[in-house]
């Protein structure tokens, strides 16, 4: 894990006392709220609904036990006693008070964390895949290039004022765990002739205009990233568009410039750019990369994993979903599902945040991980202590075993507080995730996403859900429209309309005739819900969701 | 033929503590849209703004959303507005954690 050095300490102090300045001068009235409101959300600080809300990166979604501890306070402290972790690796809190956001932002720089760039038109939290580090498949960890990016982009003065905000997400695994073709730009750890480099996605994103990502890139030398990115930035501030909001980001850029223009125009800037570095990032690199260094897995036997797999089902069902395979002998990364039936996707109490710190610290060599799936993530944990972790996970109500299933929901705030959202998407989650288990039928529905966002701007990704759902205003009233086949992996793909949306009381209806619909047409319990819709496709299930037009037809 | 005027109130967020706030015909902020002066007259409306905008230094984004004449005073006629004067859905949080505890 990175450990901020003596210039990080003083950078973040420096601005958080700058911040605390603002906020005193926006209070006695020095500032007006136009002059203010770029200050704060440059540190973070919305205004929502009911109340502030500050949002603080967890950069590319790693922690240690004292960082989370630190999250349990503010959420105790400062806010009503829990946090909400987001689809991009960060921590959201509803209720802060504006007087209190500077000690806020104190408390989290005392153990190197930050809010800095989680808003506003620049380059926001580099998300990683949150298995990074531990997953089998991964050629290498990505978070020191993520570290790299996060010091180089952070108070970048040709960045902070792009033409919109600028997200970029980092693989080191074939299997894509961080939608990378669905950001501005992403990256893939590639190996090339024995040497390492990364492939460049760029023009990918959600929003009102969905796009997958188009390769720039087939191998660009690791040496190469912060130049070529710059470049790519550099290309985007000139080339980007600013006389329309709703044009304005790289996806954009890209599809009406066509890519080989982009890449021809990347590239002459990079012929410039690349001389400018005299190998010092590369130093750097080198110093953040022995703070990555792998623990010490230890060794030893697993018995009382296999004794537990084979007599306790309650524990099997857990370990079945819950569990990943580990690059290290004897060890499993443990998802614990904060997604409990019935409970707000992502929402964790300060009780709990502190509980998963102590098992980070106890059982993970005190690392734990934020997936953009909304749940968190012990990455290293020796399979003989599974047992006794699942049982304090359970006394806790933290052992839900429910990891890729219909339940797994991903939901933005949606209506219950964004200022954006055109309707609510977390009373939906609640009920979804409630009428299935209610089924008890989730387990062998087997591996199926959800994914609800509550307005056009997509936080809650769901068009790359295999069953997406997106509340909208239509004449004053929540209506929720339906696209199915969406893929949030390396073969990323966008969900299809299903037709007409349907109405808050009857979107879980609708939901469950799709499900029925899979259940009645999938070839064996092997066969995925994506699956089964890539080989039947819409029709089946248009017309379970509207019978009546197909009478109409007929 | 120009349409109907729908009623307004004034409503903002208050700086400090980030809360829905509503404008009175006093001039003075409620925490209680049933307080708010409803506005029944167009061009009233922009010039009661301005009146709010004058507050600027102890609200935030103030702005005139539809309401109608309830029996106790204004009424939310947008899910939102409902949202905002009770509190989110799945929590018992915001106003009506509020009123709760008067």
């Amino acid at each position: 894990m990175y450990k901020y050095n003596e210039f990080d300490d003083a950078f973040l102090a420096e601005r958080n006392a700058q911040f605390r300045a603002q906020v005193e001068r926006r209070i006695d009235g020095s500032l007006t709220e136009d002059e203010f409101k770029p200050l704060r959300l440059m540190n973070g600080v919305y205004l929502q609904l009911h109340a502030y809300m500050l949002r603080v990166a967890v950069p590319y979604g790693t922690l240690n036990s004292a960082q989370m501890r630190t999250l349990a306070l503010l959420a105790e402290k400062w806010d009503k006693g829990y946090g909400h972790f987001t689809t991009r690796q960060n921590i959201q809190y509803n209720w802060p008070k504006l007087r209190d956001i500077p000690d806020m932002l104190d408390a989290l720089g005392e153990v190197g964390l930050h809010a800095i760039q989680t808003s506003g038109n620049t380059i926001r939290n580099t998300t990683a895949d949150h298995f990074a580090g531990a997953a089998k498949d991964e050629l290498t960890d990505p978070r020191p290039y993520a570290e790299l990016i996060r010091q180089w982009s952070t108070d970048h003065p040709e960045f902070q004022f792009l033409g919109r905000k600028f997200k970029i997400a980092i693989t080191g695994s074939p299997n894509d765990r961080a939608v990378i073709k669905a950001h501005d730009v992403g990256l893939q750890v590639v190996e090339q002739n024995g040497k390492t480099g990364f492939k460049v996605i760029v023009g990918g994103g959600l929003g009102r205009t969905p796009m997958i990502g188009q390769v720039l890139r087939e191998f660009l030398p690791q040496a190469d990233l912060l130049p070529y990115l710059e470049s790519v930035l550099t290309v985007y501030n000139v080339l980007g568009r600013r006389d329309n909001k709703y044009k304005a980001r790289i996806k954009i850029t890209v599809s009406e410039n066509g890519i080989d223009t982009y890449r021809a125009m990347t590239e002459e800037a990079f012929m410039a750019i690349r001389g400018q570095y005299d190998g010092t990032d590369q130093q750097l690199l080198e110093e953040i990369k022995t703070h990555f260094k792998a623990p010490e897995f230890r060794s030893g036997s697993t018995e009382a994993f296999d004794a537990a797999y084979s007599n306790d089902p309650v524990f099997r069902a857990w370990a079945d979903t819950n569990l990943a395979a580990h690059r290290a002998e004897g060890h499993a990364i443990v998802t614990i599902s904060i997604k409990a039936h019935g409970a707000t996707p992502g929402d964790a109490s300060a009780g709990q945040m502190r509980l998963m710190a102590d098992l980070g610290e106890q059982y993970a060599y005190d690392e734990l991980r934020i997936s953009h799936q909304q749940n968190v993530i012990l990455p290293h944990v020796h399979k003989n202590d599974l047992p006794a972790l699942h049982a304090k996970l359970k006394a806790h109500g933290l052992a839900t075993a429910n990891v890729g299933l219909i339940s797994d929901i991903i939901a933005c705030p949606g209506m219950d507080y964004c200022a954006l959202a055109t309707a609510r998407s977390i009373p939906v989650a609640q009920e979804i995730a409630t009428r299935f288990d209610e089924l008890k039928m989730e387990h062998d529905i087997g591996h199926l996403q959800i994914k609800i966002s509550g307005c056009i701007n997509a936080c809650g990704h769901h068009h790359v859900a295999h069953i997406g759902i997106l509340g909208l205003d239509r004449a004053g009233v929540e209506n929720y429209q339906i696209t199915l086949g969406g893929d949030a992996t390396e073969t990323a793909a966008i969900g299809t309309r299903t037709g007409p949306g349907f109405a808050y009381d009857e979107i879980v209806p609708a939901v469950e005739r799709i499900v029925e619909v899979y259940m009645a047409r999938r070839e064996g319990a092997e066969e995925t819900f994506l699956e089964t819709y890539n080989r039947i496709g819409m029709e089946p299930f248009k017309a379970a969701l509207y019978p009546e037009a197909q009478k109409k037809v007929a | 033929m120009a349409r109907p005027f729908t009623p307004k109130v004034i409503t903002a967020n208050d700086l400090l503590e980030g809360d829905v706030i509503y404008f009175t015909a006093a001039n003075t902020w409620t925490r209680n849209l049933s307080e708010a002066e409803l506005i029944t007259d167009e061009a009233d409306a922009q010039l009661r703004l301005l009146d709010a905008e004058k507050q600027n230094i102890r609200i935030v984004g103030a702005y005139l959303a539809d309401a109608k004449a309830g029996p106790n005073g204004p009424e939310p006629t947008h899910f939102r507005e409902d949202f905002r004067r009770t509190g989110p859905s799945n929590y018992f949080h915001g106003k009506q954690e509020a009123e709760a505890n008067v």
